[in-house]
């Protein structure tokens, strides 16, 4: 019985030359992450324990992401708590505002996530650098804390899904219909503790950035990761981004999977997640078929879609276009390098000018923090991950899940739409 | 380990730790603060009513969603003894194990408990009493590495005392 891509992944990083589903594995780790919601308490723990100081200064993480900069008094005081961990600890990896972005777009921009890697994060969406052919899951803050001080983690080995993705998605289907298509279809659990595997010759026709959305997304399927094969088009973003050495895993042919589905892109529609769970999606032809779903406000951003091709596609529909007067359609570019980028390119430009408000990286309105939160019985189009009661806001206000693209063409029209219709 | 007695709060599917503990009050990470605002978006009176030593018991996927560990904290330092549930998130089945909330997986216990019922779980057998109803299921034991890392409140002071 042969090995999926993960399980090769953590027999290597065991020191093992095979494991199976269900077996326990104590796993070295390349890299540990933490955010500034997560770290306070994983240093909290650290401090608990008798160690000294972490496993190595060069392989953890830290990115002040979700309440930078500083929301409030007890924001400050939890990044504070982060930013003198990391000069008593020396971390190599610290990104402070201005350097910093999204720690899951910033991560692969910053060459510190290649294929091969084990890597944990205290952030759930730690499942996105799957996309370049590495295992990386999310775990809480103690975990993180046992990561940092040891350099290890426990895992039990998953079984795994397979996705075989076939075809071209049309003009203006992208990774986030491609990933909410698959949730809609297995539900929030459906791949609850194990291996999203995405193969088939499809996935020459999703950019990293496609990649990266689908990754990100594994989780809302309950997912403990997904991952991708490395093709040349990974390799060149490696090499491009990373100086580090990487190791290139490929699933057995007689490898073991639970289920195994095969998805067409070029059947795919623009798709939608309405309230408030991931998997309740419909497409944009059965939304044509109801009454017009009227807004309030449109995010475009977050570590799922707030990198350049995403801002790209929002500014190729925006471009010459104006937000309908009375919506708030706020744009987050998710690293420092990617918002550079898109000014160089003139889409901020086009942003402002459409009458779009531009924010500094930060996951902010995604997780109701800051930076865009919902009133009582709003509603909003967000290219974000989740759409959970409250999670932007008041308990009554309502999240739809969306592409950069639907997101863009529902800021014109103040209803869900598809660029199509403008 | 000792059993846990007390009664039950019934939840239903998918219960995601933005309900659990609502990001707006992740500025804070004392877990008597996060305790004051635990399910407050889906039930606004659980706080009011919880008494130590109570269950909170739910169907599938509890605690899916983000892997803030604040979820498990909030639930423990409400007062709660026990999570039962048909299946629960992995993320917060780990964090819970860690920071040391004893949870047990059994969907026949998660559909046979009602709200209000009186319930005790024997985390050495596995065995969960529904006192009020006079019906018994089998729920998954907890290895011994595990028990001894609940007992000691967690992963931590389980690490600190071997």
């Amino acid at each position: 019985m042969g090995m999926t891509m993960t399980q090769k992944i953590l027999a290597h990083a065991a020191g093992l030359d095979k494991v199976v589903a269900g077996q326990l594995i104590e796993a070295n780790l390349d890299l540990v992450l933490g955010n500034d919601i997560t770290s306070p308490v994983a240093i909290k723990e650290m401090d608990k324990m008798k160690v000294n100081g972490v496993f190595d200064k060069d392989k953890i993480a830290l990115v002040p992401d979700h309440f930078v900069p500083n929301k409030d008094i007890k924001s400050a005081e939890h990044c504070k708590c982060v930013r003198e961990f990391a000069r008593r600890n020396e971390i190599t990896n610290y990104f402070e505002v201005g350097e910093m972005g999204i720690e899951h777009a910033l991560l692969p921009e910053r060459g510190l996530t290649v294929a091969g890697d084990v890597i944990i994060g205290a952030d759930s969406h730690t499942c996105t650098y799957g996309a370049l052919g590495a295992f990386s899951t999310g775990v809480g803050s103690t975990d993180m804390a046992a990561g940092m001080a040891t350099g290890k983690a426990w895992f039990k080995v998953p079984s795994a899904i397979k996705f075989i993705l076939t075809g071209k998605p049309s003009k203006w289907v992208s990774g986030k219909d491609v990933i909410l298509h698959i949730i809609g279809m297995i539900g929030v659990d459906g791949a609850l503790y194990k291996s999203m595997e995405f193969v088939g010759d499809g996935i020459a026709n999703l950019s990293m950035d496609d990649r990266f959305t689908i990754a990100n997304m594994a989780i809302e399927a309950g997912g403990k990761n997904g991952i991708f094969p490395v093709d040349a088009l990974a390799e060149q973003y490696m090499k491009e981004h990373s100086t580090r050495k990487y190791t290139i895993y490929e699933a057995d042919e007689d490898a073991v999977y639970d289920e195994t589905y095969t998805i067409d892109l070029s059947t795919l529609r623009p798709t939608v997640a309405f309230p408030h769970l991931p998997e309740n999606t419909h497409t944009i032809d059965e939304i044509h078929e109801m009454d017009d779903i009227v807004i309030d406000q449109v995010v475009i951003g977050s570590c799922t879609n707030g990198r350049l091709d995403d801002l790209r596609c929002a500014a190729e529909i925006l471009k010459g276009r104006k937000v309908k007067k009375g919506i708030r359609c706020i744009v987050i570019p998710a690293t420092q390098k990617i918002y550079l980028q898109a000014m160089e390119e003139g889409l901020l430009r086009t942003f402002i000018e459409a009458g779009a408000v531009v924010s500094t990286p930060t996951c902010g309105p995604c997780l109701g923090g800051y930076m865009g939160i919902l009133a009582e019985g709003e509603r909003c189009v967000s290219t974000t991950n989740r759409n959970f009661v409250g999670r932007m806001g008041h308990v009554t206000s309502e999240i739809y899940l969306a592409s950069p693209a639907v997101a863009a063409a529902s800021a014109i029209t103040g209803k869900i739409s598809c660029p199509c219709e403008l | 380990m000792k059993n846990a007695i007390g009664t039950v709060f019934k939840f239903g599917d998918n219960v995601d730790t933005d309900v659990i503990i609502p990001a707006r009050y992740l500025n804070s990470s004392d877990p008597a603060e996060l305790a004051t605002h635990c399910m407050e978006d889906i039930d606004k009176d659980f706080v009011k009513n919880v008494k130590k030593g109570d269950i909170i018991v739910a169907t599938k996927n509890f605690g899916c969603g983000s892997s803030r560990e604040h979820a498990p904290i909030a639930i423990k330092a409400a007062g709660v003894s026990c999570v039962i549930a048909e299946t629960f998130a992995r993320i917060f089945y780990r964090n819970s194990i860690n920071i040391g909330l004893p949870i047990v997986e059994c969907p026949e216990a998660a559909k046979g408990i009602d709200a209000g019922d009186q319930v005790e779980v024997n985390f050495d057998t596995g065995v969960i009493t529904n006192l009020t109803k006079g019906t018994t299921f089998q729920g998954q034991a907890f290895p011994e590495f595990m028990q001894k890392i609940i007992a000691a409140e967690g992963l931590v002071n389980y690490i600190n005392a071997k």
